[in-house]
């Protein structure tokens, strides 16, 4: 298999495609409208946010392209047939096992693809190495602080090596200091393993750092409503928080946020 | 990448000189404690039998109505040998019937959680079994089961599995939905959901249940053994008490209804004592907190 573009390859656009969502809608019950008509053209490589207030439809979104549920009308495809491991989730509670260890926890993708735990113990290590946690593979979740959490959950979804990482607001429930590290950190291993990431928020700042393109919703009925662009290369750090480049963006999402709150569809 | 923001498995800083005072009193309380929970039971016990002496001394009671503690304590050596079968008798009822119930609460409960329908189409009986009185079906089950000890297994299997197939039902349903949601993420099949996501969730309330049904299987042998009520050899102990109240042997009453709180309280610490190991690494109920 073809390894799937790195982000650095090309520029957003110009991407041979992982995905594309066409004409979407989901209803639930009767009349609740949670989406309508949504197009999404994911690129191999793109760091996309999907931005907006909630109730917009985002983690609706999210299930669809995970094939939890499936979209009233319209299309979603994969651009190559999805394989076991291609695809990971990263939700916003860590979502751990408690009964089961750290590395355990980890093993999960791989041991319901019916591998070993010892075919695949390197791999493991690697992935706990590459969120900082290796001394704590034997560690049970609940000796682990919500940050340490996440990373876990994050390993987890690291560890089969995906093409698409769908995360759905996956730092709201943790303190500003730890999330600005996760958010550092997220960077740093898209940079190493370079997947394609879906990335559910509503903060502003988080999507605006973070990703190249962010999609932003509007809710009643759930739409997407604009899209910017960020083209600040990555590597991105510290500098780029500082930058006024950085400034401008999250004004300009700002603005478009504030747009998609005030909509509001004539019914 | 470092995780010195957010650790979570830092030592206490030891033999730094400070003492916080409520602390230490705070330590000091829980010692006395510890110390209290077995220390005040085990003094009420003593009290309660130098009472139940004196007022049998003092009041001139005969010892055809309230024997004294020391004859009660000399009639379990003397009838050690009778005793001790009936013992063996009872406790391999309450023991067959536990593991049955275990088998068949877990299997009908894994059965329910396959199927919407099946749960709604026997769940109802299952109830039915549960709330009529085990002393009014055991006369028939004995007129329809030949082997005695079948019947007793019977009744008291039916005392004791609906606890286990309640709460392990319970369990298998209370698996995260985020978890589910994983496992359908990665493929899960049926079977790999229920082995490594339902049956570990459903662990507690399963031991839960089965700390209930082992009191339960107890219960249910004693009582299944008074309707069954014939004698001979191979009879349980509460066959020995009924057999001893005919012939007015109060001591020997006490002495069997002694054995018989004793294997209650038995059974009852050995499943919380599972439970605890089963649960202590990872399990709230089985974690000691600070404060
Ligand atoms: N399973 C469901 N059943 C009924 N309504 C739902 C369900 N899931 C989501 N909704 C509704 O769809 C809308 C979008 O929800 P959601 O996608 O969770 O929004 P967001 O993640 O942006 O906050 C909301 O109005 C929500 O109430
Ligand atoms: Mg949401």
């Amino acid at each position: 298999m073809q390894p799937d573009l790195h982000p650095s390859d090309a520029p957003v656009g110009a991407r041979p495609p992982l995905l594309a969502m066409q004409h979407v809608d989901k209803v639930f019950g009767r009349d609740v409208v949670a989406l309508r008509d949504m197009d999404l053209e994911v690129g191999q490589g793109d760091f996309i946010s999907l931005l907006g207030p909630s109730g917009c439809g985002k983690s609706t979104a999210l299930r669809l392209i995970a094939g939890l549920s499936h979209p009233s009308s319209g299309s979603i495809r994969w651009a190559r047939d999805r394989v076991d491991g291609d695809l990971s989730v990263v939700l916003q509670e860590p979502t751990l096992m408690p009964w089961a260890t750290v590395a355990q926890n980890v093993f999960l993708p791989f041991r319901l693809q019916g591998r070993r735990f010892r075919a695949v113990r390197d791999e493991i290590l690697e992935a706990l190495k590459l969120v900082g946690l290796e001394k704590f593979q034997n560690a049970y979740p609940r000796e682990l602080s919500g940050g340490m959490k996440m990373r876990v959950s994050i390993a987890r979804a690291l560890v089969t090596r995906p093409r698409l990482m769908l995360m759905d607001e996956p730092f709201a429930a943790l303190d500003e200091i730890t999330r600005f590290k996760l958010n550092n950190d997220i960077l740093a291993l898209r940079e190493k393993i370079g997947c394609t990431v879906i990335f559910v928020t509503h903060s502003v700042f988080e999507s605006v750092f973070l990703s190249d393109r962010i999609v932003v919703m509007a809710a009643r009925p759930g739409r997407v409503i604009r899209e910017l662009r960020v083209d600040e290369p990555y590597p991105r750090g510290e500098a780029f928080r500082t930058s006024a480049e950085y400034a401008a963006q999250c004004r300009a999402a700002s603005e478009a946020l504030k747009q998609a709150m005030g909509a509001h569809d004539e019914h | 990448m470092s995780i010195d923001a957010d650790h979570g498995l830092q030592p206490a800083t030891a033999g730094s000189g400070l003492v916080d005072a409520e602390e230490l009193a705070r330590l000091r309380r829980r010692r006395a404690e510890r110390i209290g929970q077995w220390v005040l039971p085990a003094l009420v016990v003593i009290l309660t039998i130098i009472a139940w002496d004196r007022i049998v001394v003092w009041g001139g009671i005969p010892h055809y109505i309230l024997p004294r503690p020391g004859l009660v304590a000399a009639t379990l050596v003397e009838d050690w040998p009778l005793l001790f079968e009936s013992l063996l008798v009872t406790l391999q009822i309450t023991l067959g019937a536990l593991a049955i119930a275990v088998l068949g609460g877990v299997g009908l409960a894994v059965l329910f959680t396959q199927s919407r329908w099946i749960e709604m189409s026997f769940f109802p009986y299952a109830v039915i079994l549960q709330v009529t009185p085990i002393v009014s079906i055991a006369p028939l089950i004995f007129i329809y089961v030949d082997s005695k000890i079948a019947g007793l297994l019977i009744c008291a299997w039916i005392v004791a599995f609906f606890p286990i197939l309640s709460n392990t039902t319970l369990g298998l349903n209370s698996a995260d939905h985020n978890l589910r949601d994983l496992f359908k993420v990665y493929g899960a099949t049926r079977w790999q959901r229920l082995r490594f996501l339902q049956l570990p969730s459903a662990l507690p309330y399963f031991l839960g249940g089965l700390r209930i049904a082992g009191g339960l299987s107890l219960i249910g042998a004693v009582v299944a053994e008074y309707v069954a009520g014939t004698g001979g050899i191979g009879s349980g102990l509460a066959f020995r008490i009924l057999e001893a109240g005919y012939r007015l042997n109060i001591p020997r009453m006490f002495a069997a209804l002694l054995l018989i709180a004793l294997t209650g309280i038995v059974i009852f610490a050995s499943l919380s004592f599972l439970s605890h190991m089963l649960l202590r690494k990872w399990h709230e109920s089985a974690i000691k907190r600070e404060t």
